[in-house]
């Protein structure tokens, strides 16, 4: 069902040089390096007030780094046309707001925005692109709907759609399982798998939820104190130190009898069984 | 095909499982964009009736065969007191249609960048500011020329601007909506009481204050049009021009940056739009509340949250607004007139504890 478009992988890098992003005098990320490669599904993790989210926004330029480089393409995107940026890197930041009485069809238009000129008219590859971001993500059903009247799972599908939409070869999410249900998480986390995987699309994603980080990611990046701890596949980084280092917590890694991959149990001061 | 009649009742705003049509998004888009141009339609028929209307209905009455002498003679030397009243009509009906449909526009866009359903050239004192600079020229300058009241009133419509904003801003949570209209209530108290202050010990210019305080497109003159001709035609092009990116904006700043929008430029131009059209109908019709925040909700109703449909919608909504409003003034009160700002305040208090009580306050 996806022959229209051009589903060629990815293949902008995206990389971070020297980072270093305060507000005022506290300094949030310092001297920060990271790779992002293109075509893989990378999970940014850490403890709370680590710098994840201020990463996420600084690699998509939300904001301004005080020292370093955010370099898409070995050009620096704070220095690129924003449109342009928006053509190639698309967002969905944590707290999307969706105007009153929007239908589903037309938020996920307001997509096309970065491929459209001022008084130029809605064109027939504007169409498509919905239609297809609409197909991807199971909400064709939905395209008159006010987004207003949708489920929380619902309604973090069309987000979803309308970055798709945008038709972006890198697309960066903020916790884009916040506020879901575990089942919608999963459900958003297949999505996000199948983008991966049908068209190549290159992947950078907050998440909290470490073992779900494990698994739907190729890499993990660890964050702490603003630094990169440790980046690599889930199976390396995600060790009993680095549990201990980046959050502070005990935990056992064992292996997660679903996926194969390494899966966290926290320990914490009760329920722990004798020996 | 048949329907049963109950997947029609379930799920009346949803398409039909399996009619011919591809299940392309395209259709519903479409068939809306058809609706929205035709209600567009209608209000600009209903326009041009208002338009007829204030031609003919005035305090003096004009038979039909003498409005029609009068309309077919125009440009001509003007003849006996019908034709005259008649002529004089037209810049009055002119200048309601201009100054409502800035008003419209300039309260959609700024709804638009604050994201604030209450936001509107009276709530967030931007007209007050406006008056409080006029006033002030006059008192203090002597500036009574049509050319200085419409500088001074986009001056003082552009200060007031920046001062709400700045005043709203502060402190953590940002411009909310509560703070913005608190803010623009608090300088329009301000302002108020200072043209209180500048007015009253000058006995010499307080008339000429009031009557353009009220507000009123009765003294209409072609002249006074052709000054701020150009300042409407910048600011309603300027806001046209912004309704993408306002679409873009009410995602959330951090989205429609991410959409490739230069959230400050989009927001400072947009907020200048507004401000050139709030000032500059100030300036030549006085304060009049409440059309820049009644035309743009009951707009939303029909147009949708898309601002390229807002906007052309606010603009004709608003003129009608404003001219029905003036006709209306002439007829309950014949054989005086009532102020059109007065008539557009009472059609808009209610409407505004109405929106204030049935929503919540919240970001568009």
């Amino acid at each position: 069902m996806t022959t229209h478009l051009n589903l060629t992988a990815s293949t902008h890098e995206l990389r971070a040089e020297g980072l270093a992003v305060g507000y005022g005098e506290r300094h949030v990320l310092s001297g920060l390096d990271l790779e992002i490669e293109p075509g893989t599904v990378t999970s940014i993790v850490g403890a709370n007030a680590s710098g994840k989210s201020t990463l996420l926004r600084t690699l998509s330029r939300l904001l301004s780094p005080a020292g370093g480089q955010v370099l898409l393409d070995g050009r620096s995107v704070h220095s690129m046309p924003s449109k342009e940026l928006a053509r190639v890197l698309g967002l969905l930041p944590q707290s999307p707001v969706s105007p009153d009485g929007i239908t589903v069809a037309d938020l996920v238009g307001r997509g096309r925005h970065p491929h459209q000129r001022m008084f130029r008219a809605w064109s027939a590859a504007d169409d498509a692109a919905v239609a297809h971001a609409l197909d991807a993500t199971a909400t064709a059903d939905l395209a008159d709907r006010p987004v207003d009247e949708l489920s929380g799972g619902q309604r973090q599908r069309v987000w979803i759609a309308m970055v798709l939409a945008q038709q972006t070869d890198l697309l960066l999410l903020d916790e884009p399982t916040t506020f879901l249900d575990v089942s919608h998480q999963i459900e958003v986390l297949d999505l996000l798998a199948d983008l991966n995987r049908d068209r190549g699309t290159t992947i950078v994603m907050v998440l909290h939820d470490l073992n779900l980080a494990a698994r739907y990611s190729d890499r993990l990046v660890a964050l702490e104190g603003g630094r990169v701890y440790a980046a690599g596949p889930a199976s390396a980084v995600l060790t009993e130190q680095c549990v201990q280092d980046v959050f502070g917590l005990r935990s056992r890694i064992i292996d997660d009898p679903v996926s194969g991959g390494p899966l966290v149990v926290p320990v914490g001061r009760h329920h722990v069984a004798a020996g | 095909m048949t329907l049963t009649a109950t997947s029609t009742a379930t799920r009346p705003s949803r398409r039909r499982p399996g009619t011919d049509a591809p299940r392309s998004p395209a259709l519903p888009t479409r068939t809306a964009w058809r609706r929205r141009l035709a209600w567009l339609g209608a209000g600009l028929v209903v326009l041009v009736l208002l338009c007829a209307a204030s031609v003919a209905i005035g305090s003096r009455t004009v038979d039909m065969p003498a409005i029609v002498e009068a309309l077919g003679s125009l440009g001509e030397p003007v003849e006996g007191l019908d034709q005259a009243a008649v002529v004089k009509r037209i810049p009055r009906t002119v200048l309601a249609l201009v100054v409502g449909a800035a008003l419209g526009v300039a309260g959609a866009v700024m709804q638009g960048v604050t994201r604030n359903p209450l936001a509107d050239p009276g709530i967030l004192g931007i007209n007050m500011g406006a008056s409080l600079a006029v006033v002030v020229g006059m008192a203090w300058f002597g500036m009574f020329a049509a050319h200085h009241m419409i500088w001074m009133a986009i001056l003082g419509a552009a200060l007031t601007a920046v001062l709400v904003y700045a005043i709203a801003s502060a402190g953590r949570s940002g411009a909310s909506p509560l703070k913005l209209a608190l803010a623009g209530a608090a300088l329009t108290a301000v302002a108020t009481s200072f043209i209180t202050a500048v007015a009253m010990p000058r006995g010499d210019i307080s008339a000429n204050i009031r009557s353009w305080q009220i507000g009123g497109v009765g003294g209409a003159a072609w002249d006074a049009i052709g000054l701020v001709a150009p300042f409407l035609a910048v600011g309603m092009l300027l806001a046209l021009a912004s309704a993408r990116s306002l679409n873009s904006l009410a995602l959330g700043d951090d989205l429609a940056a991410g959409l490739g929008e230069r959230v400050m430029l989009a927001r400072g131009l947009a907020a200048l739009s507004s401000v050139l059209l709030a000032g500059a109908a100030t300036a030549v019709a006085g304060p009049i509340g409440f059309v820049g925040l009644v035309v743009p909700h009951a707009c939303r109703l029909l147009a949708g949250p898309d601002h390229r449909w807002l906007l052309s919608y606010s603009a004709v909504a608003g003129a009608g607004l404003l001219l029905a409003s003036d006709v209306l003034g002439r007829i309950i009160a014949r054989p005086s007139e009532i102020d059109v700002g007065i008539l557009t305040a009472l059609i808009g208090a209610p409407f505004f504890i109405h929106i204030v009580r049935q929503r919540k306050v919240r970001e568009l």
